[in-house]
Formats: structure tokens, C-alpha cells, sequence
């Protein structure tokens, strides 16, 4: 099986997407644009079974939501997509992501270019804490080479912008980022992110350790973001997806089990688990 | 069941509550004990500090009447004869910081290098085996290493590292210019470095190790290599802790007696100053076990004690600055670890 042949990863290509994997894919994609394709991928801890086959297509400047109760897999498949599970010890993972034709996958793809191309945002805010506010967003770009100091200052003043965050840190550039405050610090990650310039960006329960007021801020930005960005979320919270995502991924045990525009998901799931679990009786 | 059920609850609620007044009393005297007890260990901190500066004060006193605190600390005669007695604690000031600097300066990197090993790149079915061989070495005292060094280890450094350096560098640096013997400040430096190495590794690999993965995730997202990772996410945050491992080892190096008496060549007087890298020279704490046996007059045990004084300045200086240079450094907020 030559994994990475051009056939293969045509067959998966937006407008013939759906042919094989028909239960796994949203009806809406079939004629949409699909930034990333994920096929057959598997996930292991150790010898736990964490992510099971999972396939499913991601629409461009669209947000996908991934849910499911905890343990499900959904933040292992997530971590999948721009190989940081395998970062993880004991971490192990195989199948095919797809993002613009090129099998990240691949054994000629570089997971750090991988990940330049796909930003993350963590569950907790981890800004860099010796860093000021400044070199936190400016970080990648350094690290990345880039020696202009306009361009990156012009990033960084972009990125903060972009993240909400600008007009309240925009005297305070060089004051440590860990003296924000806990929803600050999530959008300064989220800055950190945006600087590099990302097509995908991957958000990990982003607000579950934030207050009402500081997720719904974020939950705001998310919608800006979809108009440049892909996003896909991970999130404990329906109410959440229901309100900030137009696909949803329902997962269980590993397994995907449902993936639809999170209108008819939510309104209508066509499996019993989904039911259940989106009514809260189980989870 | 539901009226029998009710009738045992307020039993119970009775017997419970009864119990607990009763043992409030019991609870509230082991209390002050316990509390009575924690003050007292903390107070004898306090007191064995207050103990060593009083006695090493009465003791320096007589020499440092007769030298002066200044004259003491930046002479450079030692002359116990009677009559013509001179003491300065220069040269072996010299010579402990000569030799504890180089033993840091080969020792941190090394430690450094180890504890990254361990922590970050080494998979745990090495890194386990290899941490408690390091734990095993860090047990191992140092009048060993010293022996070692003595019997075996200084003649590799001589042959090795020292005449190479001698002949390829002592015609132009003077720094290099002295027909290296072995037993002296580069070799003593050296050995130093070997006896720290274990245990400020061991404690870099600790500190490595709580630096929380989401930061090593956060450099990875940004597509760091695991080298940039270490340098933008784990040594910045670990940086106090690794610094406070390096003054840890600095200080052991500082005080170390056996090991460097056995291997610095113990000059005496200005000769014990130095001026090259293959000097046989002298610490603080060498020439006290060197000479205290022999220590013929009191002003010559009050030099002793003397030296000692300016030792236990020596370190306090070193952790005072040490602590500023942490503090210095850009807190991590607590609520940040994990």
C-alpha cells in the first residue's frame, strides 16, 4: 500500500471527497473547499487504543468543533493533525492528514514546518514567562529567522490587533506577558499563534480554564479569525460548539461517531450515542 | 426502615459530636506541641549561625588586631616565626576562587549538558538507569576523587592536557607558561569540577524536569527544534533553578578541604598566588587542614580561624549575590507551574 501515491490522496480531493467514506464525511463538504483531509488516522498511548480510524474532511475559513466526553480521543486527534501527539512520550500515531494536498504524514514533510503552517492554542494559557508581551508574539518569528525588525514589529502590532488584545496592552509591550490576566494571556497565545502566519489554527478546550466573561471574548475572536483562518476546537462545552462552530465532530471512545453542520447535529442526530450525549445523558 | 433509619442517624449524630468536643481539648494541646516544636527547630537554625560567627569571631579577633581586617585580607606573607609573624589571606583567597571558578566553569556546561540529556532527549529506559548512576556518583565522597586524582588522575592531566596546553600555548599566553607537575590549581580545578558534576546535574535534571510540558508545547507549536525548544521554553524558565544547582556547586567546590589538599600542590605565602594556570597554589580551607595539626602560637591558630572567617564571608557574599542575580531574573508566577 504506497501510502503517499498521488492517487491516493486525490481520490480524497474536495470535489471527489465522500466516495469512499461516505458515513464519516459532512454532507455540506461534498462541494465545499476542503483544507484538510484526515484518513483513516490512529492514535496510540502507549498501548492505549486512544484515536481509532478516524476520517473526516475540514471545510476552509470554516470553524469544526470537536466533542465528546472526556477521554473521547477528540484532543489526541486534534494533536494528530499537526503532529504534536507524537511529541508526547509513549505518543504514537499513523494515518493520513491531508492539508492542501501534502500528506503531513509523509515521510519528507517536517513536522516543525508542519506545525509553522498549523498554530496551536493550549488548554491553559502558557505565555513564555520571561518574555515580555512583545517577544511572546515575536517569538516564532525569531526563532523562524526573521531578522527585520519592521516586519516583525509590524506582525506583532498585526497579530495583537487580530487577537483583541492590542488596545489593552498597547503601552505595555514590555511588560512581562505572565502579568495579563488569565483571558489576556489565552489571547496573547492566541497572538503567539496568529504571528506565524498559520492557514490552520487548532484551539484545545481554549477556554476552559477561563471565566465566562474571558471565553466569550474568545468565543468572538473565533468568529473573526474563520474569515482568514481554518479553525478546529476542541470543547467539553455543547453550548460552545453549538454556538461558535459550523461543523461538529462528535466523538466516543476513540471513535468518530457523528460529523455533520452542527445545525443538524444538533437539532437532529442521526445515531442514538449522539442523542444521548448531546442531551445530556450521558458524559 | 425509614423511622428505624432516622432513630440511628440522631444516634450517631450525638455519638459523633459528643466525641468531638470531647477530643477538641487532646487536639488543641498536640497542636501547641507540634507548633512549640516547629519554632524550636527553626530557632536552632538561627542559633548555630549565631554560634559559628561569635566563635570564629573570638577567635579571628587576635589576628585581626594584629593585621587589621584589611592588612589580613590583602597580604600575601605567611610567616609563623616567632617574632617575625606575618599572615595574609590573600593567596589562598585567590586560589579558592581560582579553583572553584575553573571547576565551575568545566562543570556547569557539563552538568548542564547531562541533565538535558536526561531530561529532555534520553528515553526513559535510559535516562532511569543513568540518573541513578549519577546518584550513585554523587554519593561518592570526595577524599576518593581525591585519592583517584593523586594516585591515578593527576598524571593524565599532566600528560594529556597540561603539557599539550604548556607547549602549544606557553610561548606567547603566560597565562600557559609553567612547566606543568600535576599537582595544582588546574588539576585541583578539575577534579573539583568531576566531584560537583553529579550533584548539580542531578538537581539541573530535576529542575529540567518540572519546567511544565505546555511550555515545551507552546515552543514546539511555534515549530521549534528541540534544541530552540530548550533554549526559548525550558532554560528560561528553568534559569533560577539552574542557577541556584551552579552556586550550589560553586559553594561545595569553595569549601571542599581533603580533596584539594591532596592535589593543589599547597604553596605557601605570595608563591601560593596563582599566576599561571599550572601554579601550585592554595585555598582557604586546604591550608587550615594543612596547618592546624602544627599551629605552634596562638596568633598563628587565630590566623587559622582567621582564614576561616574569611571563607565563611566568602560564601555568604557568593549566596547573597547569587540571590539577587535570581531575584533579578523575571519571576514566574506561581500560578504558571503545574
Amino acid at each position: 500500500m504506497s501510502s503517499s501515491s498521488n492517487e491516493e490522496i486525490r481520490r480524497y480531493a474536495p470535489e471527489r471527497s465522500n466516495v469512499d467514506d461516505k458515513e464519516v464525511l459532512a454532507p455540506a463538504t461534498k462541494q465545499a473547499n476542503i483544507k484538510l483531509s484526515i484518513r483513516k488516522v490512529n492514535a496510540w498511548f502507549g498501548k492505549k487504543h486512544a484515536v481509532k480510524d478516524v476520517s473526516l474532511d475540514v471545510k476552509e475559513n470554516s470553524v469544526t468543533a470537536f466533542i465528546g466526553p472526556s477521554g473521547c480521543g477528540k484532543t489526541t486527534l486534534l494533536r494528530c493533525i499537526n503532529r504534536m501527539h507524537e511529541m508526547t512520550p509513549g505518543g504514537k500515531s499513523d494515518g493520513k492528514v491531508v492539508l492542501d494536498g501534502l500528506n503531513i504524514y509523509d515521510k519528507s514533510s517536517d513536522p516543525a514546518i508542519i506545525k509553522r503552517r498549523i498554530g496551536m492554542v493550549f488548554q491553559k494559557p502558557n505565555p513564555f514567562p520571561t518574555m515580555s508581551i512583545y517577544d511572546n508574539v515575536a517569538a516564532g518569528l525569531k526563532l523562524n529567522g526573521v531578522r527585520d525588525k519592521k516586519l516583525i514589529h509590524d506582525i506583532v502590532e498585526q497579530s495583537l490587533v487580530e487577537a483583541a488584545l492590542w488596545e489593552e496592552v498597547k503601552n505595555e509591550l514590555h511588560m512581562p506577558g505572565m502579568g495579563l490576566s488569565g483571558g489576556q494571556q489565552q489571547r496573547l497565545c492566541i497572538a503567539r499563534a496568529l504571528a506565524m502566519q498559520p492557514e490552520i489554527l487548532l484551539m484545545d478546550e481554549p477556554t476552559s480554564a477561563l471565566d465566562p466573561i474571558a471565553s466569550s471574548k474568545i468565543e468572538e475572536l473565533v468568529q473573526h479569525l474563520k474569515e482568514h483562518l481554518t479553525i478546529i476546537i476542541v470543547t467539553h462545552n455543547m453550548q460552545q460548539a453549538a454556538r461558535v462552530s459550523e461543523y461538529t465532530a462528535f466523538m466516543y471512545i476513540g471513535e468518530l461517531i457523528e460529523y455533520d453542520q452542527t445545525k443538524d447535529l444538533f437539532k437532529n442526530p442521526h445515531k442514538e450515542l449522539t442523542e444521548k450525549y448531546i442531551s445530556g445523558r450521558f458524559g | 426502615m425509614t423511622s428505624g433509619s432516622v432513630h440511628i442517624n440522631t444516634d450517631i449524630k450525638e455519638k459523633v459530636s459528643s466525641f468531638l468536643v470531647g477530643d477538641r481539648k487532646r487536639r488543641k494541646i498536640g497542636d501547641k506541641l507540634f507548633h512549640g516544636l516547629v519554632i524550636g527547630t527553626a530557632a536552632y537554625t538561627l542559633l548555630i549561625i549565631v554560634i559559628v560567627v561569635v566563635s570564629v569571631g573570638l577567635g579571628s579577633a587576635k589576628i585581626f588586631s594584629y593585621e587589621g581586617f584589611i592588612g589580613f585580607v590583602t597580604g600575601t606573607n605567611w610567616n609563623a616565626v616567632e617574632g617575625r609573624e606575618s599572615y595574609g589571606a590573600l593567596p589562598y583567597i585567590i586560589g579558592t576562587l581560582m579553583s572553584s571558578g575553573i571547576a565551575l566553569l568545566i562543570g556547569v556546561p557539563m552538568s548542564i549538558g547531562i541533565a538535558f540529556f536526561l531530561s529532555e532527549m534520553a528515553p526513559s529506559r535510559l535516562s532511569s538507569p543513568l540518573s541513578f548512576v549519577i546518584e550513585l556518583l554523587a554519593a561518592v565522597p570526595s577524599i576518593i576523587y581525591g585519592l583517584w586524582a593523586l594516585f591515578v588522575f593527576r598524571f593524565l592531566i599532566k600528560d594529556w592536557i597540561e603539557t599539550p596546553l604548556y607547549n602549544t600555548l606557553g610561548p606567547y599566553i603566560p597565562f600557559f607558561n609553567q612547566a606543568p607537575f600535576g599537582l595544582d590549581v588546574f588539576t585541583a580545578g578539575i577534579v573539583l569540577a568531576i566531584m560537583i558534576i553529579p550533584i548539580v546535574s542531578s538537581i539541573s535534571r530535576d529542575v529540567m524536569r518540572a519546567v511544565p510540558n505546555t511550555q515545551r508545547e507552546a515552543a514546539y507549536s511555534l515549530g521549534a527544534t528541540r534544541w530552540e525548544t530548550a533554549r526559548i521554553a525550558v532554560f528560561p524558565y528553568g534559569k533560577s533553578g539552574l542557577l541556584g544547582a551552579s552556586i550550589l556547586g560553586f559553594g561545595r567546590a569553595v569549601g571542599e578541604t581533603m580533596l584539594v589538599t591532596l592535589i593543589i600542590g599547597n604553596a605557601i605565602g605570595p608563591a601560593a598566588i596563582p599566576t599561571t594556570l599550572f601554579s601550585q597554589s592554595q585555598t582557604l580551607s586546604s591550608l587550615i587542614a594543612n596547618e592546624f595539626n602544627e599551629a605552634s602560637s596562638d596568633l598563628q591558630l587565630s590566623a587559622l580561624i582567621g582564614l576561616g572567617a574569611v571563607l565563611l564571608l566568602l560564601t555568604m557574599i557568593i549566596n547573597v549575590v547569587a540571590r539577587l542575580m535570581v531575584s533579578k531574573m523575571v519571576k514566574v508566577s506561581p500560578g504558571d507551574r503545574e
